[in-house]
Formats: C-alpha cells, structure tokens, sequence
C-alpha cells in the first residue's frame, strides 16, 4: 500500500449530530473537536455521541489519537477546536472550579493504571474520598477494601503499586477510578499488555460495574475480542475522525473497508501499515 | 508560583503532607549539612589566619567567622547544597508523576495538583531552609572554633571574645531573610520544572539537571540583589 493509494479511499463523511437532540443531553456529545501536537494533526473535527447508560469502544490503530480523544473530554489536554458536552454542559467552557466538579462524575483507568507509587493501594484508592469527603478513616477504608474486593484486590491493601503485576496494577486503577461511584468511567486500553486470562478478567469486571453500578463508559481499545464483549456500539477513529458507529453486530457484518481491515487485522487494505 | 501562593490557604488542611515535607527537606539533608558546615567554619578559620596573622590581631578571628557565616556562607552554601539535593528531589519526583500520568490521574481526580504536590514542598522549603541554615551557622561556628583553638594556637577565650565583640543581630536577620527567600527559589525551580517535564526518562534528566542549574543561578543572583536590599538598604543604619 503506498500512501497515493491511502488517500484515493473515499471516508464516510462523520455521523451527523443533532445537538439539540434530547439524547445529547443525557451523555456525551463532540461536536468538531480538533487537537493538534505541532504540526501533527491527531484530531480533526471529530464528531461523537455517547448515550447514557451505554458502553461504546473506540477503536483505531495506534497513534490515531484515541487516547486524546478520551484525555480530550475532561480537558486533560485542551481541544484546539470544537465543543463536548457533558449531559448538555458544555465542558470546554467550564471554570477551573467548575471543571473540577465535573471530573468528579468521571473514572478514569490509565493505560499504564498511574497509580501514585509513594502510596499504598490502599491509599490511591481511598485518596479521592478522603479529599472531597468528609468521612471517617474507617468508612474510608471500608469502602476502599469494598472496591477492592469488587476487583480481586483485597489481600492487596497496603502492598505498593511496584509491588504488583501489570494485571494487577490495572485493577487497582479501576478500583480508584470506582471508588466515588462516578456516572463516566473512560478506559484507556484497558487489556492491552495483559495475558488473554487477565484480559478476559478485565472484560468481565467492565461488564459487571456497567451491569450493578450502571455506568456510561467509553473504552478505547485496539483488541477486538474486548471491543465485541464489552461493547454496546463500536466506533472506528481514522485520521481524525469517527469513520464509522454502530452496534456490534452491525460492524461484524459491515463491508466498510477501513473497518474490514482493522477488525480482520490485515496489512493490505486502505489504512495501509505505516 | 501564584497558583502556588494562592494555595497556601489550604495550608492547614495539608499539614500532614508539609510536615512530611519537611521532613525530607530536613532530616534528609542533616548528614549533609553537618559535614559541609564543620568544613565550611573550619575553611572559614584556616584562611582568615593566613590572612590576618601579619597585620590583624587574633582577637578579630571569631568576628570574622562569625560574620562571614552568618551573612554570606551560611545562607549560600546551604542554599546552594541543601537545594541543589532538594531541587533535583522534587524536579524528578514531580516529573516522573508527569511521564508516567500520575499528575493526570490525580487532575482526573479532580485533586490539583499544585495544592497537592506543590505547596506542600513550597512552605516546606521556605520554613525548613532557615532553620538549616542556623543550624549550619552554630556547627560553622564550632567547626571554626575547634580548628582555630586546635591546630592555629587561638585561645579559646580569644576566639570567644572575637565572636562577641562585634555581633549585630542583624547580621544573623539578614542571612535568615535571604535563606527564606532561597529556600523559595528552590522549591519554584524544582517544582517548575518537574511539572512541565515531558518525554521519559531523558526528559527526567532533563528537568533535573535545568531546575538544578536554575535554582544555582537564580540563588546567585538574588543573593547579590538581597545583599544591597538588605545590608545598604535596611541595615544600613544599625
């Protein structure tokens, strides 16, 4: 595949956004977001929407930007361009206060877990109740230990992060991202790195806090076998932009090239190999 | 620096992560400061003797230490050895947090991390600095003392009298006043440029190596600026 050939492919124009839609009130909506590193273009007006409730799984090579899409939406890093809403509140527009109560809503699992490497487990989980609540050490740790649990983690409480394997260390991220019950949680490659067993562990609790605590999830991932279990809608970033959305059984069957490609893990095709 | 300040209200709320700050900054540089001290005072006494032996007498070798090391080395040096250590630790700690997204995660959490990692490290090192530096004053003191009664043949009743006889505690004000103002300067620098580290490792070193530098030369410069702020200006007449 040489690059003139890359660029003959004809991408689908962005699903449209209706904004005033109802249903972008309950979610999260992009509209245009840009975000570029120099000269880089990562992205470029990218449009999405999440509904509430719904676990959608972005997927895309490597370097296409869907890490800072994510990072994108709770102003990790600041779009260049464009406008997200968060159930109808538009986020690039938020005060530094105001923004802070937003992330609250928001659990994030890091690709690489970023826990605190100076604290315990124990501690980077109970780290966000003992800042914005004001409860007792004990209710603290109870419902550090309870998260935990809820991922595998018990025996682990006053282990270090350096202390744990990589399987670990990203269930003890997701206990973090958990422990404030948010309404958002926003995983980033969540299985990458890990065995197929860890993985499908992974996969399982994904499912199961969509399942009991009834989260709006958006992950970001390029491993298939994870897209299709924990995925509601899958939407597919190239270049910039979502080229394609739709449910799971609708991208299995899809004759979209650049999805064929992607979900078939073939070298030839149109978005070529480097 | 003024999100920093800013943050200081916070102050009593994070005391437990100053305390522990200050900790670091001064039950970790103690070794440190005892050795470079004793060597600094008795540096401080050997030359003075070579330079006065023919022309000043002895009597005046306890003024001169004194002085000396309460103006000029004891503030500076500290400023430059304590910090150089302080500001490299807080220039890689915070940087490898922002390589490896922890400075992310705690954001996510919608913890700040300049309250939280910063002016904890801040008022650590503004209140901590002084306090080694008169530490640093009484062991280069005694490190003159020692070396002067022990290998220059001063008496110790000489020495005493010398550091009597023209002491101003202004002179002991003003090293304290520039200490606090280093120990500013390094807890910015290192913070600074921990927080705006980028890359990996190499941008570790990096920042390391800037904020040292950094603090080193901003320490310099200040210290002549404080130097006629305070000893032409506001001690001029005591």
């Amino acid at each position: 595949m040489t690059p003139q050939q890359h660029s003959t492919v004809a991408i689908p124009p962005p699903p449209n956004l209706k904004l005033d839609d109802p249903a972008s009130q309950r979610g999260i909506a992009l509209q245009g977001v840009s975000k570029a590193f120099g000269s880089k273009v990562v992205l470029d007006g990218c449009d999405l929407l999440v509904n509430k409730g719904e676990t959608l799984v972005i997927i895309g090579r490597s370097g296409e930007g869907k890490s800072v899409l994510l990072k994108n939406l709770v102003r990790l890093l600041e779009p260049d361009a464009g406008q997200i809403w968060v159930e109808g509140k538009e986020v690039t527009g938020l005060e530094h206060d105001e923004l802070m109560g937003l992330r609250k809503q928001f659990g994030f699992l890091f690709q690489g877990a970023a826990l605190f490497d100076s604290m315990t487990i124990c501690q980077n989980v109970g780290l966000m109740l003992m800042e914005h609540l004001d409860w007792s050490k004990e209710r603290i740790l109870t419902r550090a230990c309870e998260c935990l649990s809820l991922v595998g983690l018990e025996d682990a409480n006053d282990k270090l992060p350096s202390e744990l394997s990589g399987g670990m260390k990203k269930r003890a991220g997701l206990a973090r991202a958990i422990v404030m019950e948010p309404e958002y949680i926003l995983y980033d490659e969540p299985t990458t790195g890990l065995d197929p067993i860890t993985s499908d562990a992974i996969n399982d609790l994904i499912l199961k806090l969509q399942r009991e605590l009834g989260v709006t999830s958006i992950v970001v991932t390029h491993d298939m076998a994870s897209a299709f279990k924990v995925g509601n809608r899958i939407a597919m970033l190239s270049k910039g932009r979502i080229v394609y959305v739709g449910s799971v059984e609708d991208i299995k069957r899809t004759s979209h090239p650049l999805v064929r490609q992607f979900i078939e893990g073939r070298a030839d095709g149109p978005l070529g190999v480097f | 620096m003024c999100r920093t300040l800013f943050h200081l209200r916070s102050a009593w709320r994070m005391r437990t992560e100053i305390i522990e700050q200050m900790r670091v900054v001064a039950v970790g540089s103690l070794p440190l400061v005892i050795v470079t001290s004793v060597f600094v005072g008795a540096v401080t006494a050997v030359q003075a003797v070579y330079q006065m032996q023919a022309y000043v007498p002895m009597k005046f070798l306890g003024t001169v230490i004194s002085k000396s090391v309460f103006i000029e080395l004891g503030p500076v040096l500290m400023a430059l050895v304590v910090g150089s250590r302080l500001c490299a630790n807080y220039a890689a700690e915070l940087g490898t947090m922002k390589v490896t997204e922890q400075l992310d995660a705690m954001n996510i959490m919608a913890i700040d991390p300049v309250r939280y990692l910063a002016m904890p490290r801040f008022v650590a090192a503004v209140l901590m600095i002084p306090v080694i530096t008169i530490f640093c004053d009484a062991i280069a003191i005694f490190g003159g003392y020692v070396a002067s009664v022990v290998t220059l043949d001063v008496t110790s009743t000489t020495f005493i009298e010398g550091l009597r006889m023209f002491y101003k505690s202004s002179d002991l004000l003003g090293g304290l006043a520039k200490s606090f103002i280093f120990g500013g300067i390094i807890a910015m620098s290192g913070i600074f440029f921990g927080f705006n580290t980028e890359g990996g490792a190499e941008g570790v070193g990096q920042s390391v190596m800037q904020s040292v530098v950094g603090s080193c030369l901003s320490i310099l410069v200040a210290d002549y600026l404080l130097a006629i702020i305070l000893f032409q200006i506001l001690f001029k007449s005591s």
